[in-house]
Order: C-alpha cells, then sequence, then structure tokens
C-alpha cells in the first residue's frame, strides 16, 4: 500500500519537473510551448549519450542534461520564440508544432529510432526497506532529487532578485522596462531555466518512461494535463497537480485496473469542471 | 446474399478496369510496394525492415526470371487510412506487382479487401494477430502470429512444472491474442492463471502491474508487450526484485528485441522468452545474414522484423521464379504456397491452407557473450503451425 | 460592428446599415468561386490524384467544421477528433448492422456527432481559459478512445473494425479503386455543407456569435442568449466533423481506432491554423497546402519528411502569412478581445 503510494509520489514528482518549465513559459511568460517535450529528449538524449557513449557516470550527467537543453532553449528562445511572444495562441501551438516535428525528425536522423536505454549505478538499482516498507532506490533519489528541485525553485522565484524582476516584468513589462530591467534577458533565461529542467526531466524519466524520437508527443499529454489542472498562475498548483495525477495513475491502476487509462481523463476532467482556473486560480 | 452479388460485382469491376492498365508482361519491371511505418513510435519496425529488403535485393540481384525487382517504399506513420490509401495509389498509379510490409495488424486489415479486389498478393512482413492471413485470400505471412509463439511458452512453462502464472499483456490485439493463448493452452495443460492483467498502450509507468504481480506470488509472469517498452518492463521487474523473490519471467520474444537488447543491460538476463528468430540463432544461413546487416547498417542488429521484411522478398522472389515472371496475382499466391526454404531463423514453410508461415519456435534465454548480450536458444519446437486457426 | 447591438431596437438607419453589411458579406466573392472552379476542375483534371484529393477533401471538411467553433465562435478545443471518429464509427457499423446504403450512414454519422456536441457542449461553457477547454475537450475525445478500444465487441478494438462494404452511390454509382466516386462524393458533400455553414456564418446568428467571440460578457450583456447559442453552433460544427468521418469510413471502407486518436485532433488543429481561422475557407486551403506538402516531403524521404514539413510551417508561421492572407485583421480583433479580457 505504501510502496504504491511511494511509487506514485516518485511519479508525480517527475511528472512536475518536467512539467514545471512549461508552468512557467505559460503562466508566467503566456507562451503556448507545445515543443516543451523536445527539450525534455534533448536532455534525455544528452544523458544517455554521455552514459552510453563517453562512459560518464549518471550523476555526471545530470547537470549536463540541464546545460544543454538550457543553452539551446535560450538559443532558441533569442532567435525564435521571442518573434512569436506577441502572437496569438494558435499561432504559437503551430509554431511550437513544427519545431516538435523538426525535433523528432532530426532526433531520428541522428541517433536512431529505436529506444535509448542507459543503465543506472548500481546503488541506485534495486531498493530498500523501512519498517516493512520496500522502496525502490531509484525511486527514493527521485524524489529526493525533485523535492530540492521544487523547493530551490520555489525559493529562485520568491526569494531572488531574478525573481522579483520577473514577476516585474510579467505584470507589466513597459513599466519593468523602465525601471531599467532588461526584460528580453530574464525571459530569455527564465525559458532557459524551463528547458533545462525539462531536459533534466528527460533525462530523469529514461529509467521510467523510455526514451525515443515521439518523446517530445508521449509526454506532451501528461505535461500539459499537469499544468492545466494546477493552473498556471503559482508552482505549488502544477506540483499538487503532479502528485495527485501521478498517485492517482499509480494507484487507480492498481486497484481498479479495469478502468484503465480512463481514470486519469476521468479525474482531469472532474477537476477541471471543479475548478477550471485549476487548482490555484489567479489571485486576481 | 445481395452483399455477395455486391462484392462480386465490386471484383468484376476492379479487374476489368485493372485490365485497362498497361499489360504487366515480361520485361516490365516488376514492382514490390513497401507500406512501412517509417515515423512515429513504430519506426524502428519500419527501419529494420526496409534495410532487409533492400539487403535481400542487393544480395540476389534486383531481377528475376527476366523482371526487374523496383522497391517503392512509403511511411504510413501507422495509422490504417494512409496505409489504405497509400495502398490503394500503389495498385493503381505505381501499377505495383505485390504489397508487402505492414507494421500493425490494423494496417495490414485494412489494405485486406483491396487486395482481395485487385487480386494483389500481398506479404506480410510484420503483423502478428491471427486472423490477418484469414482477411483476405491474397494475404501471404513472413513474419510469425503471436498464438504461434506464446502457445509453445505454455507447454513450455507447464511441462516444467510451473503451477501459477500470472499474465501481463499491453491492452491491444496481439496482446490480447496472447492472453488468450496463454490462458487456454496452460489451462489445458493443468496450470492455473490466477490473475490477468491489461497494461494501456500508453502508459509510461509499470510499477502498480508490478506490484500486483507481486502480490500474487505466482511462479512465473508471462508478459507481452511491444517491443521497446520491454525494457522498462524488465527494469523495473527487476528494481522491485520480483526476479530475486523467485518469479520467473516468460515473454513473447519482442520483449528481448534484438535490435535494442545491448542496451538494456543486465536486467534483460532474467528474461525466458520464446520467438521464431534470434540473431544468436546457430547456422550458417544466419551468420552470413547477420553478418551482410551488419555491414550494411553498421550499428543495427537485425530482429525478428528484419528477418520477416528478408523472408518476405524471398517469397516474392520464389513465386516470381516459379511463374516465371508472370505477375498474376492469383498465380503469384498460387506459387507461394507451399514454398518451402532455409531462412536465417530456421527452416519455413508456407502453409498451403492458411498462407501462413510453419517455422520453428525457439525458447532462449539472454545470456552475455564478450560485451554483448544475445538471446540464446535452449530449446525448439519444430514446424509449428499457427494454433490459431 | 458590435455597436449595431448596443441597443435592443436599433433606429432604422442603422437597421438598414446592419442589413447592407449582411447583405454584402453574404455575397459570393470571386476567390470563392474560383476556389470551387478549381476544385471542381481536379476532379476532371487530376483522374490520378482522386484518392489523394479525397483525403484532402474530408481534412479540410473536418478543419472547416473546426473553424466554426474556433474561427466563429471563438471556442479552442483540442477533442474535436472525438466527433469525426464517432461519425466514422457509426457510417461503419451502419454498413454493416443497419444498411450499406451510403447516405443513411452519412445521416446517422451525423446525428450520432450532433448529439454527442450538444452532450458535451455545456463543457465548453465553464467560465475558463483556453487552455482548460482544450484539456477538458481532449480529455473528452481521450475517454471515447478509450471506450472504443474497450468495446472490442463493437469497434473490433485495436484490430480495427472489418467488413465495412458500401452499396454504389444512389445506387448507380461504384466505389471504384481508383476513388474516382470517391472524390465525386466527398467533393459534392462538402460543397454542400460549406453552402450551409456559409449560410451560417453570415446569418444574423453567425454575426451574433462574432459578438460572443469578441467579448461573451458584453454580448451577453446585450441580450445575446450566449449558452444557447454557442451550443447550437458546437453541436452544428460537431455534426460536420461526424460527416468527415464517415466520408472517410464510406471512402475507405475500414475503420481503426486511429480515427479517434490524439493526432486526429492535433492536426486538423495545425491545419486551420495553417490555412488561417475565421473566414470559412482557411481549413480547406490548409488541407490542401498540408497534405500535398506531406506527400511531396514522403515521396522524398519517408523517414525524416517531418522535418521538412516542420520547417515549412515554421517558415510560413515566423513571415509570411499575415502578408498572404486577410488573417490580421481577425488576428487583431483577437488580441484585442484578449487585451479587454
Amino acid at each position: 500500500m505504501l510502496t504504491i503510494l511511494i511509487d506514485g509520489i516518485a511519479y508525480g514528482m517527475l511528472l512536475f519537473v518536467m512539467a514545471s518549465g512549461l508552468a512557467v513559459t505559460l503562466g508566467l511568460m503566456n507562451f503556448v510551448n507545445l515543443a516543451h517535450g523536445a527539450f525534455a529528449m534533448i536532455g534525455g538524449y544528452v544523458t544517455a549519450l554521455t552514459m552510453n557513449r563517453m562512459g560518464l557516470p549518471f550523476l555526471a550527467t545530470l547537470p549536463l542534461a540541464f546545460l544543454v537543453p538550457a543553452l539551446v532553449g535560450m538559443l532558441a528562445e533569442r532567435t525564435l520564440y521571442a518573434r512569436m511572444y506577441r502572437r496569438s495562441h494558435l499561432e504559437q501551438v503551430l509554431f511550437s508544432i513544427a519545431l516538435v516535428f523538426m525535433a523528432m525528425a532530426a532526433a531520428d536522423w541522428l541517433l536512431g529510432s529505436s529506444q535509448m536505454l542507459i543503465t543506472l549505478p548500481g546503488w541506485l538499482q534495486g531498493r530498500f526497506e523501512i519498517a516493512g516498507i520496500a522502496i525502490g532506490r531509484y525511486r527514493a533519489f527521485l524524489i529526493l532529487v525533485c523535492a530540492a528541485l521544487v523547493i530551490g525553485l520555489q525559493l529562485l522565484l520568491s526569494r531572488t532578485r531574478f525573481g522579483a524582476r520577473l514577476r516585474a516584468a510579467v505584470d507589466d513589462q513597459r513599466a519593468a522596462r523602465g525601471l531599467g530591467i532588461n526584460v528580453g534577458g530574464i525571459f530569455a533565461l527564465t525559458f532557459a531555466t524551463g528547458s533545462g529542467l525539462a531536459g533534466l526531466g528527460g533525462a530523469l524519466g529514461i529509467e521510467i518512461m523510455g526514451l525515443d524520437p515521439t518523446f517530445p508527443l508521449k509526454i506532451l499529454v501528461y505535461v500539459l494535463i499537469v499544468v492545466t489542472i494546477g493552473g498556471t498562475a503559482t508552482l505549488t498548483g502544477p506540483f499538487l497537480a503532479a502528485l495527485i495525477i501521478g498517485t492517482a495513475d499509480v494507484a487507480g491502476k492498481y486497484y481498479i485496473p479495469e478502468l484503465g487509462a480512463f481514470l486519469i481523463y476521468l479525474l482531469m476532467i472532474v477537476l477541471l469542471i471543479l475548478r477550471p482556473q485549476g487548482l490555484i486560480a489567479p489571485a486576481r | 446474399m445481395q452483399r455477395r452479388n455486391l462484392l462480386l460485382g465490386a471484383v468484376l469491376a476492379a479487374s476489368t478496369a485493372l485490365a485497362g492498365l498497361p499489360a504487366l508482361a515480361e520485361g516490365t519491371p516488376f514492382k514490390v510496394g513497401l507500406i512501412l511505418p517509417m515515423t512515429g513510435p513504430f519506426a524502428s519496425t519500419g527501419r529494420q525492415i526496409e534495410a532487409a529488403a533492400r539487403l535481400y535485393v542487393a544480395e540476389h540481384g534486383d531481377e528475376v526470371a527476366g523482371r526487374k525487382i523496383e522497391l517503392i517504399v512509403k511511411d504510413d506513420a501507422s495509422v490504417a487510412d494512409s496505409t489504405k490509401r497509400l495502398a490503394q495509389e500503389l495498385i493503381v498509379r505505381d501499377k505495383v506487382g505485390a504489397l508487402a510490409g505492414f507494421g500493425l495488424t490494423p494496417l495490414a486489415m485494412a489494405t485486406a479487401p483491396l487486395s482481395t479486389r485487385a487480386k494483389m498478393p500481398t506479404v506480410v512482413m510484420a503483423a502478428a494477430t491471427s486472423s490477418v492471413t484469414e482477411s483476405s485470400p491474397y494475404v501471404v505471412r513472413t513474419s510469425y502470429t503471436t498464438p504461434q509463439v506464446t502457445s509453445k511458452i505454455a507447454e513450455w512453462a507447464a511441462k516444467e512444472g510451473m503451477k501459477r502464472v500470472v499474465t501481463v499483456v499491453s491492452d491491444y490485439g496481439p496482446g490480447i491474442d496472447a492472453e488468450k493463448t496463454f490462458v487456454a493452452t496452460f489451462g489445458a495443460a493443468g496450470g492455473e492463471v490466477p490473475e490477468t492483467l491489461r497494461l494501456p498502450l500508453q502508459n509510461p509507468d509499470f510499477s502498480p502491474f508490478l506490484q500486483k504481480v507481486a502480490d500474487a506470488k505466482p511462479d512465473a509472469v508471462f508478459v507481452f508487450v511491444p517491443s521497446g517498452v520491454g525494457a522498462q518492463f524488465m527494469k523495473q521487474f527487476v528494481e522491485r526484485g520480483l526476479d530475486k523473490s523467485g518469479i520467473k519471467l516468460l515473454a513473447d520474444g519482442g520483449i528481448t528485441d534484438d535490435d535494442i537488447l545491448n542496451g538494456m543491460g543486465d536486467p534483460a538476463l532474467a528474461a525466458i522468452t520464446g520467438f521464431h528468430y534470434s540473431a544468436a540463432h546457430d547456422s550458417p544461413a544466419n551468420k552470413a545474414f547477420v553478418e551482410a546487416f551488419q555491414k550494411a547498417n553498421p550499428g543495427m542488429r537485425p530482429n525478428f522484423m528484419a528477418v520477416g521484411g528478408y523472408d518476405g522478398m524471398h517469397a516474392i522472389y520464389a513465386a516470381l521464379e516459379k511463374t516465371g515472371g508472370d505477375s498474376d496475382g492469383d498465380k503469384v499466391i498460387a506459387a507461394m504456397k507451399g514454398l518451402s526454404w532455409e531462412s536465417p531463423r530456421g527452416p519455413v514453410s508456407i502453409d498451403p491452407e492458411t498462407r501462413d508461415i510453419v517455422q520453428n519456435v525457439y525458447l532462449r534465454r539472454v545470456e552475455r557473450q564478450g560485451d554483448q548480450l544475445w538471446n540464446v536458444e535452449f530449446e525448439t519446437f519444430e514446424a509449428v503451425k499457427d494454433p490459431g486457426k | 460592428m458590435t455597436d449595431t447591438f448596443l441597443s435592443a431596437t436599433p433606429p432604422a438607419p442603422i437597421r438598414q446599415r446592419a442589413a447592407r453589411d449582411l447583405t454584402r458579406r453574404a455575397r459570393w466573392k470571386p476567390a470563392e468561386i474560383l476556389f470551387w472552379l478549381c476544385a471542381a476542375a481536379s476532379f476532371f483534371l487530376l483522374p490520378d490524384q482522386h484518392l489523394l484529393l479525397s483525403e484532402i477533401v474530408i481534412l479540410g471538411l473536418f478543419a472547416l467544421s473546426l473553424d466554426l467553433i474556433i474561427g466563429y465562435a471563438g471556442v479552442v478545443t483540442l477533442g474535436h477528433g472525438a466527433f469525426f471518429g464517432l461519425g466514422a464509427y457509426v457510417a461503419g457499423l451502419t454498413s454493416i448492422h443497419l444498411t450499406a446504403e451510403p447516405l443513411t450512414g452519412l445521416a446517422l454519422a451525423a446525428l450520432a456527432a450532433a448529439a454527442l456536441g450538444l452532450a458535451t457542449g455545456p463543457l465548453l461553457l465553464l467560465r475558463a481559459s483556453d487552455l482548460t477547454r482544450l484539456m477538458v475537450t481532449l480529455g473528452v475525445a481521450m475517454l471515447l478512445y478509450e471506450a472504443a478500444n474497450k468495446a472490442s465487441w463493437l469497434t473490433g478494438g485495436a484490430d480495427g473494425l472489418q467488413g465495412v462494404m458500401i452499396d454504389p452511390l444512389l445506387g448507380r454509382f461504384e466505389f471504384d479503386l481508383f476513388g474516382t466516386t470517391a472524390y465525386g462524393y466527398c467533393l459534392i458533400v462538402t460543397f454542400v455543407l460549406t453552402l450551409i455553414a456559409r449560410r451560417i456564418v453570415t446569418s444574423p446568428y453567425g454575426l451574433s456569435l462574432r459578438a460572443i467571440r469578441d467579448n461573451a460578457l458584453r454580448a451577453r450583456s446585450m441580450g445575446i442568449p450566449v449558452g444557447p447559442r454557442l451550443l447550437a453552433i458546437y453541436a452544428f460544427s460537431a455534426l460536420i466533423a461526424g460527416i468527415a468521418g464517415a466520408l472517410l469510413t464510406q471512402t475507405t471502407m475500414f475503420v481503426s481506432l486511429d480515427v479517434l486518436a490524439f493526432h486526429r485532433s492535433a492536426d486538423v488543429l495545425l491545419v486551420l491554423v495553417l490555412g488561417g481561422v475565421g473566414y470559412l475557407y482557411g481549413g480547406l486551403i490548409g488541407a490542401v497546402a498540408f497534405k500535398l506538402l506531406q506527400d511531396w516531403f514522403s515521396a522524398l524521404t519517408p523517414q525524416y519528411w517531418m522535418f521538412w514539413m516542420g520547417l515549412v510551417l515554421l517558415v510560413v508561421v515566423l513571415i509570411g502569412r499575415d502578408r498572404i492572407q486577410t488573417l490580421p485583421r481577425t488576428l487583431m480583433r483577437r488580441l484585442h478581445a484578449e487585451g479587454r479580457a
């Protein structure tokens, strides 16, 4: 029973790491970036390639899995995304789907269409027991890493100068500019962080969700569900949503397998009917 | 009754329409329309089959009985209505002599009525649901059928003294096929299946299902999932310590797909699989095939899809040889019936009754040889027919 | 334009102006006539391409149905595939269990899809953001997909529905291998439905939809019954999507689960946005452009066509489209609406 709960939490945490970047771009920058999964895929491939071809240890690849997509994200933001901020949501959808198409085909061309696999270090394999509850080591690791990320993010946004500037830039671009805040730079950094987080999520998720060129589309729906249920006003919302979806999905499949894939969609619809603005609605 | 007349009318209309086309005669090229998923989640299927088909043509020359063989590859992204449209275009516009490929069952099923209507020899190189060959008298299969392999796994499990086995299958046609076959065969042999679990096809996390398996404490678990997903399954199986708790992992060989087996690492060692082809099959024909395949496609190891494509091309070549280059649909299909040859997977033949492949089914375990993992065969069931029909 | 609605009984000059405005909108433009002439010509001049053309027209009709709610009512959805898929299955099941006569199947599919539209429409009336609507509609479509997968006794499950046979059209025109009958059939159905849709969007009712799209709050205060009107157009849009699905079933004589799959809903949105929303022909034009490009690229490179497709879409979005089409006006209006909301 508790094992199931922990599995669910680990899964939810993973979803959150992948979704957090999207929540930021969507909520703070008001940009519908369906190509978010492509950055997650880049992170995944960075980890898989550096481990399999260069023999780096798993932990050492994780910073790379953050940095590379972040750099790619920043580049894409400056060259492409920046032009799209003022467009309608529908055009942003078309734009980002076009990016997904290209990313999927490029990954296929560069790395082949089969599943990319990694072998975790020994200390992350298997499971251990606390008070009779068996816990997978990797899942415990996921929970720890993701929890640290969540706290770090929250602090970054609420306590630092960067966070304050970002919020100012989002609330009123013109006023922020007037105050001497480099809005473009802040957006680029934010976007890069979001992409980096997605990449990290992709890298951490290889073991659980697999990795192949269709990855961006595969996780898109899940990530969107998390962000929508959570609402885009805060990061706490998506975090709660990710935990709910994660545990509900795992527990649902365990206790009522007949419901199968129905559960997650039913849950989403019900939650959205109850709270159309997301779990944590905008303050205004 | 009326339906029958209509069908007849349709066939007549189609054949008169086709008669108006330029005669498919001696000297003109014989085109093979290869419809495969080249993009999307099943792209690796398409990639393997295309590579193997091209290899066959490269090895055996592109001319048979005076006809030049041309391959036309089309991507259907595993969407059935695209498959059907592409097939139709290949028939009426490109005037192919045979259709081949078909990554998934619904793709083959969508095309079958067309094959009947146009009397088009259709070689199914991948789709594995038993009923595919029943969908049209012009369909021949060179891959395998799920029941063919699963029934032998179940027989073997019973023979080894296993009493309780839980099944875990993906919730789609072939998975359900496998579940039914296993439950029936294993039950008939005196075994018990206390639980049958079905995984949603889009399922990123297996943990709840594996927990259920652990709770049931069976002798073994039988698994059928699409290749690619299998790696995750085995990893989580081992992560959960199920292998150490004495539960054996039995599976259809798709789970230890040769294409990606090397990346799976030690968790794959837990699996005992039944299948019709292993790249490690010990025969001169297979050694030559694997070597040539890897030479032409660096970094790829041929898997069961590749051998399906390779043998599919062989069926087309051999049939044309028999008809002396005549590409009349009925004659080609008649020539394919009863063909038998030595394939890289071992001796195979085409059942003249069902047009389905008859082949050996092997039980294998994964072994490390040098720095590579291989599916090593340890038991053979000879000349197995599809029990589903 | 919205000012026309400000008072319940506008003075005579304004009423005249409104009437004139309506007639002007309803008048056929030369470009429209040209479009349909081209469509008719393609039937006679491109006999080799009828199969691809049928697929284009079906996708175009489907995108047109989406345009009615996105472009004219301002409601975004990512679950339109639900109606398409339902129509496809109803048409298939009708031919197996009831009658193989195509027009009956078409009508039943339309009715079923419209009923589903009426049933799920209220979900869209939630006070919610675009994103919420996208996801709720997506959720409905995915539920339907799973239901069709589970109900394999009825739908054939993942193997697809077998044994769909369609009688000759009107008892005379056999659905041939070259797709000629199919194309003619699709083209005529699409033309008729476009006429109806055109009639609707240029009517006062269509204008009231635009008012709702531009500012639902103001529309309500002017006395426009927002809920029922949105529901009506949603059901009508669902009906057309159902017909598009039925056309697919009848021309391919096969139904499989992927008529309900996510990519179906996503593709159609892509096609519509590519062609441009809010002027009725966007869906058809988008479908022509999208499918031709896809066919061309995937013939060149079956493995990597998505890359080139993506590149073209990217370039189209980044530059040209505004200049090519009449979109800016619609867009500006949308932006304004969003700015004011």
